[in-house]
């Protein structure tokens, strides 16, 4: 997370809930539970679920507190592979680096579904749809809550819906990475928006939750694991068989980050100044984007360039040629990754116009 | 740290640099040639489970077939660590119910039993549950059937510093083992001698034959690693990089973890004294005052250490083993009686 300067940044109310921690002499460091701080998780489960959630007012929901949104993601994994009778998961393409070995080492079959149409640089959703139809009932689904990583292009509400529908209808699990919540739009809720249709329709779905961008906690690695349960009662046993997989693999999770939270959730006034800044950091890569879609276009560079715009989140799909980027590497030191995706993040109003310049160049010098 | 105001950006995945410079050099000393010839590949992990996990994943994957043997008894999480990583295990004999003390016999006779190139589990100090550690002879001996059988060693470190008061002495069986120039796994953690349980913070070390491999070796830990976590944990790293690296708290560091283990030694003390005063029967107690750590075998049998809860509301596991850290000079005679009971009273 990078301020205007280039420097990283960390939230004010993240710096305030430290002081409080500290402050607070009652504290101690002895182990947590299996599962993590239960105000985290009850404020975790709220956050994505939302207030008025059927599932949790039923005792349905199940969360642990995990390492980030990679940790929460390997026990899921891990869980599914010892208990899911289709142990297979779709994942789209492309998608995190990461994905398919948090899942190859958890112990699941990984295939993949369509995502990204390079001719439109936004959403391939028949060619997702027939993939999701034509995968073995019950198999599980990786999802993308918001701010898809690594294209910036997520799903409108009615396409979601069509997605909920062929998931539903085949007894498939949802499996949620949700990343960037509150960050993509800059609101909590309307980040929410696809887990929460998911949800509230009664049907089960894990939910991997990290507070590495929106609360900027990176290195203190928190995030939590939710799963939405037929039942209380398998709720509860869930519970049991999630501590039966964190146990041998890190015994209980890391204190500091998650209280960090737990405190920022727990208390009003700091919840509020979170979603101002959050809003802030949200509404700032927005800027960043109509900052580069505008250059582009004072500058006359050829094609369309409105997917900067409709893209959501802290990465852009620019549609650029492996050797177009290589150009823009060497002549320009602009980097970027050979798929062609820029990171909104890390530019500033000061930046915008050399990176427009060096997509120009690439663009128009035939590379 | 508070006061610096560093910020909170990912670490690398193998963790903190300085973290990880200071825990290789407490475990084996700064100097020591393994150190500076870059023998050693160490990553941050979640304190010794993570550790551990990661070093089994790595077993797997590069000794696949391997069998990790596993002392009888251990730490209730070994099996655990080994089963979810998908790496076979077995025992070897190791407590002693007769002594109270180390089977020392079946020890090596298991040991030389096993196939050649097997993974052998070692507790560095402070056996868990036992108490029971081996004398500098006995871990000679292990090394030298090691080296025979052409098996691993791998240290599970829990308690350096805790278990005798002293950094150095603890780490005495590692260091013998390194000075041998033997391939070794050593799984660290400070959740109790720095007392930073919830913060998971421990690390995976492997010491090779060049540095070569130990580059190599530790760029395949970091291929296990983020497919598990991406990156450890930074609040706990820099607390250990800080304590380490500021010679004043440094001292006061060691000068706590004298006083912790001193406090225990007295209570050992103090427990023996009392069961030698009630216990008229010449029963010889000293197992009390040899073994070592935050743990006793009692040697109580299962029926028996039911009724140290049931009738004497004496916390412990089943398998006979007390916890010292949780008991205090003025319950000593109490506990004493309850033992003495349940001893003699309770088949």
């Amino acid at each position: 997370m990078w301020l205007q300067e280039g420097k990283p940044y960390v939230l004010k109310v993240v710096r305030e809930a430290e002081q409080r921690l500290i402050r607070d002499g009652s504290r101690n460091k002895e182990y947590l539970s299996i599962t993590g701080i239960p105000a985290f998780n009850k404020l975790s489960a709220k956050l994505i679920l939302g207030e008025d959630s059927p599932a949790i007012h039923e005792k349905r929901v199940c969360t642990a507190q995990c390492l980030s949104g990679t940790g929460s993601l390997r026990v899921g994994a891990e869980f599914l592979a010892k208990h899911y009778p289709q142990k297979v998961i779709y994942i789209p393409t492309p998608t995190w680096g990461n994905h398919p070995k948090v899942f190859t080492l958890g112990g699941l079959q990984v295939k993949s579904y369509r995502y990204y149409d390079p001719k439109t640089r936004g959403l391939d959703y028949e060619g997702l749809l027939d993939d999701l139809r034509a995968a073995p009932s019950d198999a599980v689904v990786l999802l993308h809550a918001c701010a898809h990583n690594p294209t910036g292009v997520d799903p409108t509400r009615e396409q979601w819906e069509g997605i909920r529908q062929i998931i539903r209808s085949k007894n498939m699990l949802p499996f949620f990475d949700s990343a960037y919540q509150g960050f993509a739009s800059g609101s909590l809720d309307e980040d929410a928006h696809a887990v929460r249709l998911f949800a509230a329709d009664g049907g089960e779905c894990l939910i991997a939750q990290s507070y590495a961008k929106n609360m900027g906690l990176y290195g203190e690695r928190v995030g939590a694991l939710s799963i939405v349960c037929a039942s209380e009662s398998v709720a509860t046993r869930v519970d049991s068989q999630l501590k039966l997989v964190i146990r041998p693999m890190y015994s209980n999770p890391p204190i500091h980050g998650a209280a960090i939270v737990a405190t920022v959730l727990g208390d009003r006034g700091l919840y509020q100044e979170w979603t101002v800044e959050l809003k802030a950091m949200a509404d700032r890569i927005i800027r960043m984007r109509h900052l580069l879609y505008e250059a582009l276009r004072a500058r006359g560079t050829p094609g369309n360039w409105e997917h900067i715009i409709k893209q959501i989140g802290m990465f852009t799909f620019t549609g650029l040629t492996k050797e177009q980027v290589n150009f823009m590497t060497k002549e320009y030191h602009v980097y970027m990754t050979s798929d062609g995706r820029i990171s909104m993040a890390g530019l500033s109003s000061r930046t915008v116009p050399h990176l427009a310049n060096a997509i120009h160049a690439a663009v128009t010098k035939r590379v | 740290m508070l006061e610096k105001g560093e910020n909170k950006e990912y670490l690398p995945i193998e963790g903190l640099a300085a973290f990880n410079k200071a825990t290789a050099e407490l475990l084996l000393g700064a100097d020591n040639p393994v150190i500076k010839e870059g023998r050693i590949a160490t990553v941050q992990g979640l304190s010794g489970t993570g550790s551990l996990r990661l070093a089994a994943a790595f077993i797997q994957r590069y000794l696949p077939g391997v069998k990790v043997l596993i002392s009888s008894p251990t730490w209730g999480n070994h099996k655990n660590i080994l089963n979810d990583a998908g790496v076979p295990w077995s025992e070897y004999r190791y407590f002693d119910p007769k002594t109270v003390g180390l089977d020392f016999d079946g020890m090596l006779a298991d040991m030389k039993d096993a196939p050649n190139g097997s993974i052998i589990l070692l507790h560095g100090c402070a056996h868990n549950p036992t108490g029971i550690d081996p004398t500098t002879e006995q871990w000679d001996i292990i090394a030298d059937v090691i080296q025979e059988k052409e098996h691993i060693a791998f240290f599970d470190v829990a308690y350096q510093g805790f278990a005798s008061g002293s950094l150095d002495e603890d780490a005495n069986s590692v260091r013998r083992f390194a000075a041998r120039g033997m391939e070794l796994f050593v799984a660290q953690s400070y959740s109790k001698n720095l007392g930073l349980y919830a913060e998971r913070i421990g690390a995976t070390n492997v010491i090779t034959t060049s540095p070569e491999l130990a580059l190599r070796i530790k760029s395949q830990l970091k291929r296990l690693a983020r497919p598990m976590y991406s990156n450890p944990p930074v609040h706990g790293a820099r607390i250990v990089a800080n304590v380490v690296g500021d010679p004043a708290l440094f001292d006061e560091w060691r000068a706590e973890m004298q006083l912790m283990a001193g406090r225990i030694k007295q209570v050992r003390q103090k427990l023996y004294d009392e069961l030698v005063a009630k216990d008229k029967s010449g029963k010889d107690w000293s197992f009390i005052l040899k073994q070592i750590g935050m743990f006793s075998f009692t040697g109580l049998s299962q029926s028996q250490s039911e009724n140290m809860t049931n009738k004497w509301h004496v916390y412990m596991t089943k398998d006979g083993r007390i916890s010292l850290a949780g008991l205090s000079s003025a319950k000593c005679g109490y506990l004493a009686d309850a033992i003495i009971d349940s001893y003699y009273n309770v088949q």
